[in-house]
This record gives structure tokens, C-alpha cells and sequence, in this order.
């Protein structure tokens, strides 16, 4: 980074550091200048290292007491909730860390695309951000597999099934995939190793994330790159730590109101009876946050198609950069892409709505039209945004905004003004 | 064009809306009322009334065990905080009742002996096929966690024990299937079970069928959600200690930010001044060398 470089006061310290510079990366990490006028939105990314760190640990604790055999699995499960101390506490406070966890980043990755985060020179912290989010989903879809209830079976056979899709080999993958001709315990074994491996791969992508963010540094509500002084930015510690503690606190707040008082109301009742082949629940559905996807699978007539224009959706992502043209990074200064952006949201969650919904009838016909938006939008629309919007001023510094407020000189002329004004009533 | 534009904009957004909230509305027919009830274990304090998980354990015990296991309670869990809260005694001679299969012994003899409070819930059937042979190809769902297992959990089950009804003329119904108001699609293998009387409650409560389903619905919430009264407990701790920690975050947040805004300041501290001494002097209409 540009701020001089940092020497060690002690000379063991010097020592030290010359070999193993961590005392310069702690100092790098607290100084490390941030945007001034950051809003709240900006506090997720604090947020969703507290779920990931929290979801390895209670996940760690569980691993102790789960068994990861089809026999066994369910009953393990209920041994932790009943016999284990606190057993209820850490696998309430998992199973819906996982639901927070994805309300964190969707809100995370929804604030990039307003405020054109993805666009340069942020590339990479968008692309390893999907990766992250790509792996987030797999963890957490055999995640789901693991109690081996009724919907953890049928999910997995449902999205197993998909690779089957694949021309020639399909039956070849999924074979390869399930360890066998069926979802059974090769199935959960592998679920079960993977599901404990890929929190540490996401560690390691957030670690790239963080540093890909360090290089260019954040990017901030305005959109417009921020001059690396005292006036526009100020130092993450303690600033933006501070805020995003609270932020982090009151969003805990939330995610303890479902463990303590509704631990069950975003799970499936059916994942409480045990796995069965034979019986086929009535509606097989996926955990809400991957409803949207679901829906666009379903959406589409054929199974191979569905299964390409699932993926698609989420790989459209990582060509954003490139699709949205405009030079102008904040919504804030782009009136039309603003009103798009919403209708994206609406829709998204339209998807998410209807991929709870059987696929008949207007549900499917309404999942079509947003599908179509949903690939309109990124594919047409943003193209020709960036081509044609007329965007309006942008301000010559991220200050600026700030000074339309009373100048100092201004209020004190009308304090003092008051004062005469009321020493002339009550004094003469 | 920009207004057509937003115009297009606003009727796509209404009309989304309104599909929504029709769609949402068709599938609404479909649900059906539970009745209701004031549960004491609902809320942010709620806890299990004692008396009624006793009777609630009395009416599984004397109606429902016959077919249904809970093979995740074990006896010790009656004596345990939270729960119905036997005394050792009562849950010791309540575990006696029951004969269980152990060894091998020293000898290599398997003996059967009367359950201790460490040993589960006894099973009515050995196995999963025999209980399904027994109940005419239904099998009866174990207990432990049926509450959670249900849309509308203790709801449900309270409803779906009082909503046996009478067919209606023109239903076809098969031998050992009943109706039930509750139950989707409204066919039940299993017959009414709770009917006045079928019971003698040993507190003297008097069994009519509502108070049944309402105890041993209770007693059916507990088995599902044994540590539900600590939850709420600790929840309510939780929530205490968090308010006021955030309470301190939130005002040194606002210590730590006012220094941010007096050192931007305390940057401009000397041309500030100038500029108040100068505001002043205007004001006053006098020459600053001459103020006093």
C-alpha cells in the first residue's frame, strides 16, 4: 500500500518482523484506510466472517458427536439435540448460522451490485467472492444431507440426479458421484468428508478475497475513488471495526431470536422423519436460499436445459464485470439502472417465492418470465445500459456530498443571533 | 422516453404483485384452520406445565403405547428438570413396568430383567415390519420428535386427535381407514384413540377427550423438545446480555467516531478560529483589532 512503511519500535520486535513480517501485516490490517462515508451495508463482509468462523466451530463440535453412517446418522443427530450438553444449543445455533450465513452474503453480494463493486479495478474480489458463494452452496447442500431425514435424502437424490442429465456420461457421473447405483452410505460418507473440508476452503478464498479487496482498497457508496488521505478516509481499526460490531451485534440479535425462540421455523418439518427410499415426500424442496435456483431448474421444460440454465445463472456472475459497461460504479448517479436493479431484486425473489410453489400451472409460467428477466437483465439490458443511460454528475470527491450542510461560520452566526435575539426580549 | 420507461417499470412491478398475492391466495383454500388452544410451553417464557406432562405420560402410557414407541426417551428423562419431573421413585417403579432383553452373562445366557432409569422407552413392536404387519400395513411413526416432524407441530396433533369426524354420505372410506379433519387428504389408518374416560387420571383430573389431547399433546412437545425450557431460559439470558453490550458498542462507537470528526477538526482548528473571530467581528461591526 502507498502509507509509509512500518518499522517496529523494539529491536526484538525488528528482529522478528525482518523474518516474519506479522507485526507489519497487523499494522497494515488496523491502519488499512477506509472510505469515510461507508454506510451500513458495508458491515456484512465483518458479519459473514463471524458466521463462517462460527460455522466451523459449532460444526467442529458436532463432528465430535455425529456419525456419518445411514444407520446411525439420524439417531446420532437426536443422541446430540437430547444427551449431549448443549447438544440443542450448537446444532439450533448451526443449522440456522447456515440460514444466516446466506442472508448475509445475498445481502453482501446485492450491495456490490448496487453500488458497482464488481466493476474495475474490483474484479477479482467479485470473481473469488462467487467462488466462495459457489462453495458456500455446495457445504451447505451436503450439510443438509447429513441428518439423512426425509428432504436431506430426497434433496440430494434430486440434485444428484441433475449431473444425470449430462449427455453420454450422465449415468456414469452420477454413479461415480453416489459411490453406487443409489444415494446410500458411500453417499454420506463422502458428503460427510467434503462437508468438513470446503469451510476450510472457504477460508482460504476469504483470505484471497480480503487481500484482492486490500489492493485497490473498498470502494464506497458513491462510487468514485477516494483520495488516500486524512479528509476522505480514516483507519479500519477502530473505526470501521466499531461499526462493524455493532452491525454484527444487532444482526446476532436476530440470528439467536431463531435459535433461542424458532430454531425449527426455517428447516423442514419433513427432515424429522428418518430417511426413507421408498416413500417420496409430496414436495421436495430445496433450503429457501437455494429457492431461486431451484425454480429456474424447474422452469425450464427440458432436464438438460434446466440443468444448463441453473448453472448458467450463477456463472453469468463472473462475466458481470464485462457486462456492465458503464463507467459509473454507484447506482446512486444512474437513475435507470437503479430501477433495474429492482426489478433484478423482485424477481430474484419472485424465484425464490415460486421455487417453494409446485411447478404447475402460473407458477410455472411465472418462473419462466423471470427466468427470462433474470438472463435479460444481464445479458441485454446492463450491455446496453452501459451504452446508452445518461448518467448523472458525479461529485469531484466523496466529501462533497457532506457540504451542503451548515458551515461552522454559518452556525455559530445563528447561535449567536439567537442569543442576542433573546437577550434583547428577557434583558431590556 | 424515460418516462414511458419508468411507467413500463411501475406496471411490471404491479403486476407481479398482484399475480403474487392472487397465486398465494389460491393456495390458501387449501389450509386448514388448527384449532386452537393456549399452549403454556409457547412464548419467550414458556415452560411445560408439570401436572399435565405427568397426565400427558399417563395417556401415552394407557392409550398411545400400545402401537406407538418414543425411542429416544430413556426414563431418566422423566426425572430430569424440565420435564414432567417424576420423582426418582415414581420414574424408577414406571421403569420397572417393563422387561428388556440383556446379556449375554457370564455364562453366555441372554435374560431378560426389568429396565432401569438409564434404559429407553420400551418398544410395543421388535421391528419396523412387525409394527406395520400389526397395524394392517400402517406403520405408527415413533414419538420422539413427531411434534417437529409435522406442518403446524403441537397444533397439529392437538387438532388431529379431536378431529375425527363422521363421514359424510357419499365418501367411500376402505375397512380400517377413518376420517380425520386434520390429516391431509383427510384418510387415517388409525381409529380414534381418545374417547371420555378412556383413562383415569390419577390426580383426579376429569378425562374428557380435550383435556387427553391437550396433555398428551404436551407430553408429546416435551419428548420432541426435551431442553425447551432451558432454551428459553438461556434465550432471555442472552438477550439481556447482548442488549446492554450492544448498548456499550453503540455509544463507544459514537465516542470513538466523535474523535473522527474532532481531529478532521482540530485539522482546521486555526483557520476555524479565524474564520469565527472574523463571523464575530462582522457581527458585531467592529474592527478586530479593537474587540475586547
Amino acid at each position: 500500500m502507498s502509507e509509509e512503511k512500518y518499522v517496529p519500535k523494539s529491536k526484538l520486535a525488528r528482529w522478528f518482523d525482518s523474518r516474519l513480517p506479522l507485526l507489519s501485516l497487523s499494522h497494515h490490517l488496523t491502519e488499512y484506510p477506509t472510505p469515510k462515508n461507508l454506510n451500513y451495508w458495508w458491515t456484512f463482509g465483518g458479519i459473514l466472517t463471524f458466521f463462517l468462523i462460527a460455522q466451523i466451530v459449532t460444526g467442529i463440535i458436532l463432528a465430535m458427536h455425529y456419525v456419518a453412517n445411514t444407520d446411525l446418522a439420524f439417531d446420532s443427530i437426536e443422541h446430540i439435540m437430547r444427551n449431549v450438553n448443549y447438544g440443542w444449543l450448537i446444532r439450533y445455533a448451526h443449522a440456522n448460522g447456515s440460514s444466516m450465513f446466506f442472508l448475509a452474503v445475498y445481502i453482501h453480494i446485492f450491495r456490490g451490485l448496487y453500488y458497482g463493486s464488481h466493476k474495475p479495478p474490483r474484479e477479482m474480489i467479485w470473481i473469488t467472492g462467487l467462488i466462495i458463494y459457489l462453495l458456500m452452496m455446495s457445504t451447505a447442500f451436503m450439510g443438509y444431507t447429513l441428518p439423512w431425514g426425509q428432504m436431506s435424502f430426497w434433496a440430494a437424490t434430486v440434485v444428484s440426479n441433475l449431473f444425470g442429465a449430462i449427455p453420454l456420461v450422465g449415468e456414469n457421473i452420477t454413479a461415480w458421484l453416489w459411490g453406487g447405483y443409489s444415494l446410500g452410505n458411500p453417499t454420506l460418507n463422502r458428503f460427510y468428508s467434503l462437508h468438513y473440508l470446503f469451510p476450510f476452503l472457504i477460508f482460504a478464498l476469504v483470505v484471497l478475497h480480503i487481500w484482492a479487496l486490500h489492493v485497490p482498497g473498498n470502494n464506497n457508496p458513491i462510487g468514485i475513488d477516494v483520495k488516500k488521505n486524512r479528509n476522505e478516509t480514516m483507519s479500519f481499526h477502530p473505526y470501521m471495526v466499531m461499526k462493524d460490531l455493532l452491525a454484527m451485534l444487532v444482526f446476532i440479535l436476530i440470528f439467536l431470536g431463531f435459535v433461542f425462540y424458532a430454531p425449527n421455523f426455517l428447516g423442514h418439518p419433513d427432515n424429522y422423519i428418518p430417511a426413507n427410499p421408498l416413500v417420496t415426500p409430496a414436495h421436495i424442496v430445496p433450503e429457501w436460499y437455494l429457492l431461486p435456483f431451484y425454480a429456474i431448474l424447474r422452469a425450464i421444460p427440458s432436464k438438460l436445459g434446466g440443468v444448463i440454465f441453473m448453472f448458467a445463472s450463477i456463472f453469468i456472475l463472473v462475466l458481470l464485470p464485462w457486462l456492465d459497461t458503464s463507467k459509473v460504479r454507484s447506482a446512486v448517479f444512474r437513475p435507470l439502472y437503479k430501477k433495474f436493479y429492482w426489478v433484478l431484486v423482485v424477481m430474484v425473489i419472485l424465484l425464490a417465492y415460486l421455487g417453494a410453489k409446485p411447478p404447475e400451472g402460473i407458477y410455472v409460467i411465472l418462473a419462466r418470465i423471470a427466468t427470462a428477466y433474470y438472463f435479460i437483465h444481464f445479458l441485454i439490458i446492463l450491455p446496453l445500459l452501459g451504452r446508452y443511460e445518461k448518467t448523472s454528475p458525479l461529485p469531484t470527491s466523496i466529501s462533497d456530498p457532506v457540504l451542503d450542510k451548515l458551515s461552522i461560520v454559518d452556525k455559530f452566526k445563528k447561535t449567536a443571533a439567537e442569543y442576542e435575539g433573546e437577550n434583547v426580549d428577557t434583558f431590556k | 422516453m424515460l418516462i414511458r420507461l419508468n411507467n413500463l417499470l411501475v406496471k411490471v412491478f404491479f403486476i407481479v404483485f398482484v399475480i403474487i398475492i392472487s397465486g398465494s391466495a389460491n393456495s390458501e383454500e387449501k389450509k386448514i384452520e388448527f384449532i386452537k388452544n393456549n399452549w403454556s410451553f409457547e412464548g419467550i417464557f414458556g415452560t411445560f406445565n408439570r401436572a399435565s406432562l405427568q397426565r400427558g405420560y399417563q395417556v401415552y402410557q394407557e392409550v398411545c403405547s400400545g402401537c406407538h414407541s418414543i425411542q429416544h426417551l430413556s426414563y431418566r428423562n422423566l426425572v430430569e428438570k424440565g420435564g414432567p419431573e417424576f420423582t426418582l421413585d415414581e420414574a424408577k417403579s414406571i421403569a420397572e413396568q417393563f422387561e428388556i432383553l440383556d446379556g449375554p452373562n457370564d455364562d453366555g445366557e441372554m435374560f431378560t430383567r426389568p429396565r432401569r432409569l438409564s434404559d429407553k422407552f420400551a418398544n410395543p413392536f421388535p421391528n419396523v415390519q412387525t409394527a406395520t404387519a400389526a397395524n394392517g400395513g400402517a406403520y405408527p411413526p415413533d414419538m420422539s420428535v413427531l411434534v417437529k416432524a409435522r406442518k403446524g407441530e403441537w397444533n397439529y396433533i392437538y387438532s388431529l386427535l379431536l378431529g375425527y369426524e363422521e363421514v359424510s354420505a357419499g365418501y367411500e372410506l376402505d375397512d380400517g381407514v377413518y376420517y380425520n379433519k386434520y390429516m391431509p387428504g383427510n384418510k387415517i389408518m388409525m381409529s380414534q384413540p381418545l374417547f371420555e374416560g378412556a383413562v383415569e387420571y390419577a390426580d383426579g383430573t376429569q378425562a374428557t377427550e380435550t383435556q387427553m389431547a391437550k396433555d398428551v399433546t404436551t407430553f408429546l412437545t416435551w419428548a420432541a423438545e426435551p431442553h425447551l425450557e432451558a432454551r428459553h431460559k438461556m434465550g432471555f439470558k442472552v438477550f439481556i446480555f447482548l442488549i446492554i453490550l450492544l448498548t456499550l458498542v453503540y455509544f463507544s462507537k459514537q465516542k470513538v467516531w466523535s474523535r473522527l470528526d474532532s481531529k478532521e477538526n482540530s485539522d482546521q482548528k486555526d483557520e476555524t478560529f479565524d474564520k469565527v473571530e472574523r463571523a464575530v467581528t462582522e457581527y458585531e461591526g467592529e474592527d478586530p483589532k479593537t474587540f475586547k
